[in-house]
C-alpha cells in the first residue's frame, strides 16, 4: 500500500471524486432550476399580495359555480397526474419500461385534460364576464392582470411540462433515456403541482364572492 | 514541459469544424472566451457612450457629430442608461463570472467540462441575443430608454408618454433584461452543480482555490436573485404591453394638457423592493469573482499562502448571505419607515466585517512576501486600493441620516463607480493578464501592461474622487446641465477636470486592446507554468486540449503552498505525488 492510497480522502462526502452527493448531475441541476423557479413565483405572488392588499376595491367575483367547482376539478386532476407521475417513475426503475411509458402517458393526459379546463375557464372570463388583463367589470382592473399573469405563466410550465413528459416517454420507451432521467421529469412535474397547490388559494379560494 | 501543439489540438473527442468547434462550441474553455469577447465588445460600447455623455457634462454646447446640435438632456438620459445597463449586466457579470468561471472554474477543480455542456451553450447565445436585443433600441423609433440601470417605474411603465426612449427602446430594454436573467439562471445552475459535482479526487472543499469559492458563491447569488428580477421583468411587460398597473399609480399626470393616464391600483414601489431585492446582490456578483481573483493572484504574487484561506471562503459566503438582507438601504428615501430602516442600516453595516476580513487578509498574504511586482499582481494590489476606498464612502451611505443628503448625488456616483466598476474592472484586467499564457500560449508585454495599470490607476482615481466633492455639494446624478442653478454652474471647472481625466484614462485602454492583440500573435510563448503556480490549470498545457487533462487529476493538498520550507522549488503544485514531494524535499 503506498502513501496515496493511505490517504484517507475518499471517505469524506465532500472530497470530490465521482458524485460526492450520490446525486446526479442532472438532479441537482433540475433542483437548482426548480430553486430559482421558485423565486421567480414567490415573487409573482408577493407582487400580486402586494397590490391586491394596496387596493381597497379588490374584486372577489369567483362564485362556487363554475368558478371554484372548476378550480377544485384542476386541483384533483394535477394531484392525479402527480400520482401516475410517481407510479411512472417506480415502474421506470424496476425497468418496467412499457409500463413507465403508460404511466408518463396518463400524466400528460393529466395535463392536457388541465390545459383544456383551465382555457375553457380563461374563455368564459373574458367573453361572458368581460375580464381582460387591464379591465374587469367588478373593482381594481389589476384584478385581470394578476389572475392571467399567475395563471397564464402556470399554464405555460404545465405546457412545456407535458411536452418534456412526450420527450421522455419517447426516449424512454426507445432506450435512450434511463430511469434517472424519469424521475428528474417527475421532479419537474410535481414541482408545477405544488406551484398550483399555492395558486388555488391564493387566487382562487380567497377571492370568493363574500356571503 | 508544453506538449506540441499539434497533439494538443487533435486531442481525442475534440469537434471537427470551424462551427462546432469555435462558434457553436460545447467546450467551456471557447465559451468562456465568447463570454469575454461579448464582454469587451459592451466594454467598448459601453466606454464610448460614457466619453459622449461626460463631453456634455464639460462642454453643453460642443456639436457631437451624429447628435443634431448640441446634446438634449433626453439623449444625455439616454446615454447613461444605456452605459449603465451594458457595463453592470454585459460586462461585470459576464466577464468576471460567465468568462473566466466558464473558462477555469472546471479546470481548476479538476474536471473536463461543465455540468451541462448544452446548457452552457444556450446560456451564451441567450446572453448574446440579448445585448443584440439592447444594441437595438439605438436604432429604434424614438431611440434609446432613458430610465436609467434601474428602470424605474412609472416612467419605465407607460410607455412613449414619459420620454422618446420609453416607448419601444424601453420594450426592448425589458426584453434584453428578461432573457439576459434567464441565461444567468441557466449558467448559475450549471456552476453550481460543477462545483459540487465534478471535482476531482482529493480536492474537497476547502483545497478549493478561492476563485472556484468565489465563482461558486456568485452562482448561488445569482439563482437567488436573477429569478426576482426576471419576475419583475414580467410585470413590468405585462404593465407596458397589457396595459396592467403593477407599478402605476392611480390618477398619474404628466401635463396640464392631458388626463390622468388610466391606470390604478399599483405602486412603483413594488418594482424598487422586488429590483433591488435583484440590484443588491447584483453588485456582489460583480464584484465577488474580481474578490476571488485578487485572492489567488496576490498569493501567487507574493509566493505565499493566503492568509487565513478558511477566513477568506467564509467570509465570501457571509458577504453573499448578506447581500440578499440589505436591499432597502437603496430605498431610504422612498418613504420607509425608520425602524426598517434602522434595520437594513444595521445589516448595511455589517457587511463592513467580512469585507474588512477580506482586506486584512489580503494585506495579511503580501506581508512578509516575496513580492513579485507583474502586471497582473499590479492590478490585485488595484483592486484592494479601490475595494477599500470605495467601501469607505459605502460606510457613509449606510446610514439613513447621511444618505438622506447624498442620495442620487454623485457621491453615489463615485461610490459605486470605484467600489464596484473600478474594482471588478481591476480584478478582469487582473485576471486577463494572468490567465492570458494559459488560454493562448503566449505572454502579454509587461512594459505595456505596466504602463496600462499606472495611467488606468491614477486617472480613474482622478475621474472620480472629485465626485465625492461634488456629490457632498449637492451636485444630483441624472442631470444633463446645470439648467441654470448657480451653485451647479460654478462646479464646471470640476466637470472639466473629470471630463479630461475620464479621457487619458479611457485612452489608455486602447493600450490594452493593442497589447492583447499584440500578444495574441507575438507575445512571449510560454509552457504550462510561467507564474510556478500552484493550482491544477497550470499543470496542463497552454492552451488546454479538449477535455482539459491528458490524465484524470488527483488532488493532494491545497491551493496555496508557496515557499514550503524544506522544498526544492518555492511552490507545491495541487497535483504533486507526495512521493515526488519528499523526494524533493531536503
Amino acid at each position: 500500500m503506498n502513501h496515496t492510497e493511505a490517504e484517507p480522502i475518499s471517505e469524506i462526502t465532500w472530497a470530490g471524486g465521482p458524485s460526492p452527493l450520490a446525486v446526479n448531475k442532472k438532479k441537482l441541476g433540475m433542483w437548482l432550476f426548480l430553486l430559482s423557479d421558485s423565486v421567480t413565483f414567490s415573487c409573482l405572488l408577493i407582487g400580486y399580495s402586494y397590490v391586491r392588499i394596496a387596493s381597497p376595491d379588490w374584486p372577489r367575483p369567483f362564485e362556487f359555480y363554475p368558478a371554484i367547482v372548476k378550480a377544485t376539478l384542476l386541483t384533483a386532476i394535477l394531484l392525479t397526474s402527480s400520482l401516475t407521475m410517481v407510479l411512472a417513475v417506480h415502474a421506470a426503475h424496476k425497468k418496467q419500461r412499457a409500463r413507465a411509458v403508460k404511466f408518463i402517458l396518463l400524466t400528460m393526459v393529466g395535463g392536457i385534460l388541465f390545459d383544456i379546463i383551465h382555457i375553457t375557464e380563461w374563455i368564459n372570463l373574458i367573453v361572458n364576464e368581460h375580464v381582460t388583463p387591464f379591465h374587469n367589470p367588478w373593482g381594481s382592473p389589476l384584478f385581470g392582470g394578476a389572475y392571467f399573469g399567475l395563471t397564464g405563466l402556470h399554464m405555460l410550465h404545465v405546457t412545456i411540462g407535458v411536452i418534456y413528459l412526450g420527450v421522455m416517454a419517447w426516449g424512454f420507451g426507445t432506450q435512450r433515456f434511463a430511469a434517472e432521467d424519469v424521475e428528474v421529469s417527475g421532479l419537474y412535474w410535481h414541482f408545477v403541482d405544488l406551484v398550483w397547490m399555492f395558486i388555488f388559494p391564493l387566487v382562487y379560494l380567497i377571492n370568493v364572492v363574500p356571503k | 514541459m508544453s506538449a506540441p501543439a499539434h497533439t494538443v489540438s487533435e486531442h481525442a473527442g475534440t469537434p471537427h469544424g470551424f462551427i462546432r468547434r469555435y462558434i457553436f462550441s460545447t467546450d467551456h474553455k471557447v465559451i468562456g472566451i465568447q463570454y469575454w469577447f461579448l464582454a469587451l465588445t459592451a466594454v467598448s460600447v459601453g466606454m464610448t457612450l460614457s466619453w459622449l455623455f461626460r463631453t456634455h457634462l464639460a462642454w453643453p454646447q460642443f456639436v457631437i457629430p451624429g447628435f443634431g446640435g448640441p446634446m438634449r438632456p433626453e439623449q444625455y438620459l439616454s446615454l447613461v442608461t444605456m452605459h449603465g445597463t451594458i457595463m453592470i449586466f454585459f460586462v461585470l457579470t459576464v466577464a468576471p463570472q460567465s468568462g473566466f468561471g466558464n473558462y477555469f472554474l472546471p479546470i481548476q477543480i479538476g474536471a473536463d467540462d461543465m455540468a451541462f455542456p448544452r446548457l452552457n451553450m444556450l446560456s451564451f447565445w441567450i446572453t448574446f441575443a440579448a445585448f443584440l436585443v439592447l444594441m437595438s433600441a439605438f436604432f429604434v423609433p424614438g431611440g434609446a430608454p432613458l430610465g436609467g440601470w434601474t428602470s424605474y417605474p412609472p416612467l419605465s411603465a407607460v410607455g412613449q408618454i414619459a420620454g422618446p426612449g420609453q416607448g419601444l427602446g424601453e420594450t426592448l430594454w425589458v426584453i434584453s433584461i428578461a432573457m439576459f436573467c434567464l441565461a444567468s439562471l441557466l449558467t448559475a445552475l450549471n456552476f453550481i452543480s460543477t462545483t459540487i459535482e465534478m471535482r476531482a479526487p482529493g480536492m474537497s472543499l476547502m483545497r478549493m482555490p478561492l476563485t472556484v469559492w468565489a465563482w461558486f458563491v456568485t452562482a448561488v447569488l445569482g439563482l437567488l436573485a436573477f429569478g426576482v428580477l426576471l419576475a419583475a421583468c414580467i410585470l413590468l411587460l405585462l404593465d407596458r404591453l397589457a396595459s396592467t398597473s403593477f407599478f402605476v399609480p392611480a390618477g398619474l399626470v404628466f401635463n396640464d394638457s392631458q388626463p390622468p393616464l388610466a391606470h390604478a391600483g399599483g405602486s412603483p414601489l413594488l418594482w424598487e423592493h422586488l429590483f433591488w431585492f435583484f440590484g443588491h446582490p447584483e453588485v456582489y456578483i460583480a464584484i465577488v469573482p474580481a474578490m476571488g481573483i485578487t485572492s489567488h493572484v496576490l498569493s501567487n504574487f507574493s509566493r505565499k499562502p493566503v492568509f487565513g484561506y478558511k477566513a477568506m471562503a467564509y467570509s465570501l459566503c457571509a458577504i453573499g448571505f448578506l447581500s440578499f438582507t440589505v436591499w432597502g438601504h437603496h430605498m431610504f428615501v422612498s418613504g420607509m419607515s425608520p425602524y426598517s430602516a434602522l434595520a437594513f442600516s444595521f445589516l448595511t453595516l455589517a457587511i463592513g466585517v467580512p469585507s474588512a476580513i477580506k482586506t486584512f487578509n489580503w494585506l495579511g498574504t503580501l506581508w512578509g512576501g516575496k513580492i513579485q511586482f507583474t502586471t497582473p499582481m499590479l492590478f490585485a494590489i488595484g483592486f484592494v486600493s479601490f475595494f477599500v476606498t470605495g467601501g469607505l464612502s459605502g460606510l457613509f451611505l449606510a446610514q439613513p441620516s447621511l444618505d438622506m443628503p447624498l442620495h442620487d448625488t454623485y457621491f453615489v456616483i463615485a461610490h459605486f463607480h470605484i467600489v464596484m466598476g473600478l474594482a471588478a474592472m481591476f480584478g478582469i484586467f487582473a485576471g486577463t493578464y494572468y490567465w492570458f499564457p494559459k488560454m493562448f500560449g503566449r505572454r502579454m508585454n509587461e512594459k505595456l501592461g505596466k504602463t496600462h495599470f499606472w495611467i488606468s490607476f491614477v486617472g480613474a482615481y482622478l475621474t472620480f474622487m472629485p465626485m465625492h466633492w461634488m456629490g457632498i455639494e449637492g451636485a444630483l446624478r441624472r442631470y444633463a446641465g446645470p439648467g441654470g442653478l448657480g451653485f451647479l454652474e460654478r462646479m464646471a471647472p470640476i466637470q472639466h477636470f473629470i471630463t479630461i481625466a475620464a479621457f487619458i484614462t479611457g485612452a489608455v485602454q486602447l493600450l490594452f486592446y493593442f497589447n492583447f492583440f499584440w500578444s495574441l500573435r507575438h507575445g512571449e510563448k510560454v509552457g504550462e507554468n510561467p507564474w510556478h503556480a500552484t493550482t491544477l490549470e497550470w499543470s496542463i498545457p497552454s492552451p488546454p486540449p479538449h477535455g482539459n487533462f491528458l490524465t484524470a487529476p488527483r488532488v493532494y493538498r491545497g491551493p496555496y503552498e508557496y515557499s514550503v520550507p524544506g522544498f526544492t522549488e518555492d511552490y507545491v503544485p495541487q497535483h504533486l505525488k507526495p512521493e515526488e514531494v519528499a523526494q524533493a524535499t531536503t
